[in-house]
């Protein structure tokens, strides 16, 4: 059995990527499941996803514990414990990295007995990330053909419209070609033998405080520590030529208080924790507020 | 008929869409919406014929099913976990009205602490209600059994509303190849709802569900639906046996896995139950004569057909994904109801494990197998053991360690 495991983050089309591939297994007749997996749904949250595919039919459920291999499309995750990404990896796992630096460099960064490969980022970047991933996990199999990637790109993008579905046949494609020279990298794995297994390590729980055992974060204002403002793709920039120092309409609409006004009536965004939910710039009375690309202002700095 | 990918809330949603409802009340909850929402994707664009209505509540949304149903309509509808526990005062009226309906219940963990993540605990909580219960494993159980729950319900012999569950995620979520009958072998197999006598007309004004003092009517009443309810064990049986020869897919109301050998058997519902099976295989390979058994249908509870099942087995393990506090497992209790007072039953080795999304491990499958094997040969039945690890408890006590800390500067501590 195939164990593919894709982690990104919100709006990099990572649960997409899981179907793409799923159905592409699918139509290649391997029996498939596929799922993504997340908490809060919120563009830029870690979220990842997973596809099984075998020649029976799958009953192993949830969570891939021991990937075969991890597609990363976001390497700023791959430090960010919560999100796992480095989780169950063995020696015959194959990790690919959505990254400009190469994969021998994360491979000696991760101290990983594994193959690191890089995706360069003209093959992913932004919103086709997953889709790349997705190109990159149907080559490295080296079961999946062209075609068979080009009908499952086609039939789960198909239906946002011709110039949506060019991007993403674009991305899955550019990646399937890209890595040509590792077709059949990854191999399948086997299942746990019931044989010499390992026990769990279970124990009793103890019985704590009614106080302590109850789920209550006692550490105040631990939302200021949340720097929120990560999570941002549009940045709201106040025009104070035009701001008319109403004094109350964004800072008050703004659902995370994260804009003050000062004593002249002078409204603050704080970048911190402002999530670019774009409130502000829609209730503005003079229009005096305009949304930024996030990625468009890094690039300009570097 | 065709074979693709869909996720268990798409499975339900096809299986409303097959079994040709009327009506669908409906109210938004994760991981349940995407059902919903399709069905009235598929409202819109014509495909179906049914009126999809969003109501401002669950407890509104299931007093319109039962009050639909009532009027003859097939009624489908669908929730999860505090939704449910939202309505929950409706669920147990609208059994009491009798009339058939189904409802889709995606399980997800009760709060507090609330989570999205899945176990059965919600759907336990509704076992007393009047409800059928068919729990799921695959996405095509699914929607198979929105198809042979209706049939169940509508029987003139049961006449009751049912539930049919999948939990969340695992398969809500997963997509799966699922095979997609042919409307018309559907329609043989599930005719469209007569209701008989029973409907209501506002042209023939009538009371339903009237309110009554003393014992003696109640108890009949209640009595009633319990034994229509007994009834539904035989009208399941007959309901999947048509279905099987139908579409050639069998789902009797107690699945026996590797289990007509086994001395040591795993006992579980919901998705979870294919890794149960993986881990038979597993220790099969390595010579260990184990099986599952898996009740298909909760209400009516098969006590007999588990009976057979489990009679000379050495030990049941039972892997309860839900909490009665102060109890333990609700199936583990459930199970003893079964085989106590039987001569030639198993011992029975209660588990909680999975609770809010949890995984289960392979290897803690091994080694539920070999605890029951040897409190069977102890000849003593342990309490129940939470699948729970010491690097778990770790995870946990960080969190703690952060949710407790004072802060310098930052405002009152405790």
């Amino acid at each position: 059995m195939y164990r593919i495991r894709f982690h990104g983050r919100g709006g990099q089309g990572i649960k997409t990527a899981a179907q793409a591939l799923g159905t592409a297994f699918f139509l290649e007749g391997f029996e498939v499941q596929d799922a993504p997996r997340y908490g809060a749904e919120r563009r830029g949250a870690p979220i990842f996803a997973y596809v099984r595919a075998a020649r029976a039919p799958i009953q192993e459920r949830g969570v891939i514990a021991r990937p075969d291999a991890v597609l990363v499309a976001d390497e700023t995750l791959v430090p960010v414990p919560a999100a796992g990404v480095l989780q169950g990896l063995a020696e015959r796992t194959v990790l690919v990295v959505a990254s400009s630096e190469t994969g021998e460099t994360w491979r000696e960064r991760l101290a990983l007995p594994g193959p690191v490969l890089a995706l360069a980022p003209d093959e992913a970047g932004g919103p086709l990330a997953g889709m790349a991933c997705a190109g990159a996990a149907a080559r490295l199999v080296g079961v999946i053909g062209r075609e068979r990637l080009e009908a499952a790109v086609r039939e789960e993008i198909g239906k946002l419209g011709a110039a949506v579905l060019e991007r993403n046949l674009a991305a899955a494609l550019a990646a399937y070609d890209a890595l040509a020279p590792h077709a059949g990298l990854v191999a399948e794995g086997a299942p746990v033998a019931a044989a010499g297994y390992r026990p769990p390590e279970w124990i009793e729980l103890p019985r704590d405080t009614a106080h302590f055992a109850a789920p209550d974060i006692d550490a105040p204002a631990t939302s200021v520590a949340a720097k929120t403002g990560a999570w941002r793709t549009l940045r709201p920039v106040i025009d104070y030529a035009r701001c008319n120092r109403c004094s109350w309409v964004c800072g008050t609409l703004c659902p995370d208080s994260a804009i003050a006004v000062d004593a002249d009536r002078t409204p603050r965004i704080d970048y911190d924790h402002c999530k670019g939910c774009m409130v502000c710039l829609a209730v503005c009375p003079p229009h005096a507020i305009a949304a930024e690309p996030e990625r468009a202002r890094a690039e300009a700095a570097e | 008929m065709s074979r693709r990918l869909l996720t268990g809330n798409g499975a339900a949603a096809w299986g409303a869409r097959l079994a040709e409802v009327d009506y669908v009340p409906a109210f938004p909850i994760t991981p349940q919406t995407e059902i919903v929402e399709t069905l009235a994707r598929w409202c819109d664009a014509g495909e179906m014929a049914a009126r999809l209505t969003m109501l401002e509540s669950e407890h509104s949304m299931v007093t319109a099913a039962g009050a639909a149903a009532a009027a003859g309509a097939r009624v489908f509808t669908a929730t999860s976990s505090q939704g449910l526990q939202y309505a929950m005062e409706m669920i147990f009226t609208v059994a009491g009205w009798r009339v058939p309906f189904v409802m889709v219940n995606v399980s997800r963990a009760l709060a507090s602490p609330i989570t999205l993540e899945p176990d059965h605990t919600d759907v336990l909580s509704a076992r007393d209600a009047g409800f059928l219960q068919i729990h799921c494993a695959t996405c095509q159980e699914v929607m198979d059994g929105v198809l042979i729950a209706y049939r169940v319900a509508e029987d003139a012999r049961v006449r009751l509303p049912a539930i049919v569950n999948e939990d969340g995620f695992y398969l809500s979520f997963t997509r799966e190849p699922v095979e997609l009958p042919d409307p018309g072998a559907v329609r043989r197999f599930l005719p469209a709802f007569d209701p008989g006598s029973a409907a209501f007309r506002a042209s023939h004004p009538a009371s339903r569900a009237v309110a009554v003092l003393g014992g003696a009517p109640y108890s009949y009443f209640r009595y009633e639906a319990h034994l229509a309810a007994r009834a539904a064990l035989a009208v399941y049986d007959e309901a999947a046996t048509a279905f099987a020869a139908a579409f050639g897919r069998s789902w009797p109301a107690v699945e026996r896995y590797r289990s007509d050998d086994a001395e040591v058997v795993f006992f579980m519902i919901g998705a979870f139950a294919t890794k149960a099976k993986d881990a038979v295989d597993r220790l099969r390979e390595a010579g260990e004569r184990v099986g599952l058994v898996r009740p298909r249908l909760l209400r009516p509870w098969p006590d007999a057909a588990l009976r057979e099942a489990l009679a000379g087995k050495r030990a049941v393990a039972v892997i309860d994904q839900n909490l009665s506090m102060g109890m333990g497992g609700v199936l583990a209790a459930e199970l003893a109801s079964a085989l106590h007072g039987h001569a030639g039953m198993p011992m029975i080795v209660p588990f909680v494990g999975a609770l809010g999304g949890r995984d289960i491990a392979a290897e803690e499958f091994f080694e539920i197998a070999r605890a029951a094997r040897a409190a069977a040969a102890a000849g003593v039945a342990p309490g129940p053991r939470l699948l729970y690890t010491a690097d778990e408890l770790r995870e946990v006590r960080k969190l703690q360690a952060i949710a407790h800390a004072e802060r310098p500067g930052a405002g009152g501590t405790r």
